[in-house]
């Protein structure tokens, strides 16, 4: 067993596709780098964080993008954010079985925050373009940084997400919540509040994931296999759909002045309401044991 | 910019449109046509209730009126910042609007943002940011973080960033600087109907930016990297 979580980017792609098959588009040795980084002084990297090309998965032809972590939290600037609108644009005109996103993200890079913000949006039509030609798009999260942010509305935009437990999925990072709202709000050191609000388990549950898979690299691919046929139209009914189930569960949760226990925890109460029994225990359960309890 | 007089501007006085807990919706006539407004106001933060309120209004517009031009009304103090929304799944609740107004563009429904007031990060990008196109008036603003905090976040000297943000757009608040980089097609000054009347007239259904942020100089690299990844041997 290979830990997804602890792999680079290019480890991701060597291992999870078919053996030799990636074939990467704006390479390192073509150094597209980002200018800003460079105007500010700050250290460039050969690819801007991202890797994008063709490859095989099970012998099926796939697009795919990996955002590497250890490069700015994997934050999304102009050439990063071009590199993925460039692929799914490219998706559109060739037609490969599936577009694959190795995302790991923080979101916006903050060095180039108004370039980033444009081109997570522009990733947003470009994903919805694919999508709505049918082809799935298929999200993978599972690395150390977990998708925050700008990335973390990609991901949702996309027809199907495989998330590991130590995956992360949400929009604002508890420190930023921490930051603005106080250590009351949100105790980003409180790892097990981070989890049971923002890691995959509670993603499994809520439905906002569509496969938990434990932190190896193998399980990540056999899912994404598995969700290759998986094309989801985004029809209105489809959006309704999506509508009365956002709402019931906005309405499931109680509102915390309703509450009379002020240390009841918020994620077992959704769980709860959800229909999860024993809902206290989730945390310690296997990947295995929760992936039975969904109930959406 | 008050939204309610910027509707009267646009709509003139009896525009029928009302406010609820920051969130603003109407059905307004203009040039003896029908459209829908959905906006926001007291710079809002977006949380779950109030992208599934707008997500409301646009699914309905769909159904209901198709091919109804939708006006979207932007001032927003960015995503709300709360542990209850996370958990409760606001990047999917606001992906949730961002596909519903996608929806409504690939139905035919011309889709016009404008920022009156303010737009901020996660509270414009499934907003104007998802729209045919995206306006704003001149005296907004739109950033995702001031210089200072800026400065703090990246460990760059403060002075540093000021003296490069009167060059580079990339990084300092300011429509300005999004209309550089295309991602502000145009700002609205003087005559808003005229103005409104070339938006729904003339606003491309295309994403265009990258090429608009290009031509304008204010992002000349996204298009072209674009262009190397679809030639890419």
């Amino acid at each position: 067993m290979i830990s997804y979580a602890e792999c680079s980017a290019r480890e991701r792609l060597a291992l999870l596709l078919d053996a030799g098959s990636f074939h990467e588009w704006l390479p390192p040795s073509e150094r597209v780098t980002s200018p800003h980084l460079a105007q500010l002084g700050v250290p460039c990297a050969f690819d801007d964080g991202v890797a994008v090309g063709r490859a095989m998965l099970d012998g099926h032809s796939v697009f795919v993008a990996a955002q590497e972590g250890a490069f700015m939290g994997g934050g999304v600037g102009e050439v990063h954010g071009a590199k993925l609108v460039g692929l799914l644009q490219r998706a559109l005109r060739d037609r490969p079985a599936a577009v694959l996103l190795l995302a790991e993200s923080g979101g916006v890079r903050l060095h180039e925050a108004n370039a980033g913000l444009i081109a997570v949006s522009e990733v947003m039509r470009a994903l919805l373009d694919v999508r709505a030609a049918g082809m799935p798009v298929i999200v993978l999260i599972g690395g150390a940084n977990g998708c925050f942010g700008g990335m973390g509305i990609v991901a949702r935009c996309a027809d199907h997400i495989v998330m590991s437990d130590v995956g992360r999925l949400a929009m604002s990072g508890p420190e930023v919540i921490e930051a603005s709202h106080g250590v009351d709000e949100f105790d980003s050191r409180d790892r097990a509040l981070v989890w049971r609000t923002t890691g995959g388990k509670h993603r499994w549950l809520t439905g906002d994931c569509d496969a938990l898979v434990e932190d190896d690299v193998a399980a990540f691919r056999a899912a994404a296999i598995a969700a290759l046929s998986g094309s989801k139209p985004l029809t209105l009914a489809a959006l309704e759909q999506e509508h009365v189930l956002l709402t019931e569960r906005l309405h499931a949760l109680p509102s915390t002045g309703t509450t009379n226990s002020t240390d009841s925890d918020e994620a077992t109460l959704l769980w709860t309401a959800l229909g999860i029994p024993d809902a206290q225990q989730v945390p310690e359960l296997s990947v295995d044991a929760v992936r039975a309890l969904r109930t959406v | 910019m008050q939204w309610n007089s910027l509707v009267t501007q646009l709509f003139g006085p009896y525009h029928g449109m009302r406010e609820g807990g920051d969130f603003l919706q109407g059905e307004v006539i203009f040039d003896g046509e029908p459209v829908a407004v959905i906006g926001t106001t007291n710079h809002a933060p977006i949380g779950v209730r109030l992208a599934l309120a707008q997500a409301r209004v646009v699914l309905d517009t769909v159904t209901q009126h198709p091919g109804r031009p939708i006006l979207l009304l932007i001032d927003t103090q960015g995503q709300q910042l709360r542990r209850r929304d996370e958990l409760l799944g606001i990047n999917r609740a606001m992906a949730h609007l961002g596909a519903s107004i996608d929806l409504a563009r690939r139905r035919g429904h011309r889709v016009i943002g404008l920022v009156y007031d303010q737009a901020l990060s996660g509270g414009f990008i499934t907003s104007g940011l998802i729209a045919d196109a995206c306006y704003a008036l001149p005296e907004a603003e739109i950033r995702v973080m001031r210089i200072p905090a800026m400065a703090r976040v990246t460990k760059l000297p403060e002075e540093k960033l000021t003296a490069l943000s009167q060059s580079n757009p990339v990084f300092a608040p300011g429509v300005q600087n999004y209309v550089a980089m295309g991602g502000v097609r145009a700002l609205w000054q003087g005559d808003l109907q005229a103005c409104l009347r070339e938006a729904l007239a003339h606003t491309p259904t295309e994403d265009q930016r990258a090429r608009d942020g290009a031509e304008r100089g204010g992002r000349r690299m996204a298009a072209a990297v674009v262009r190397r990844v679809l030639d890419a041997a």
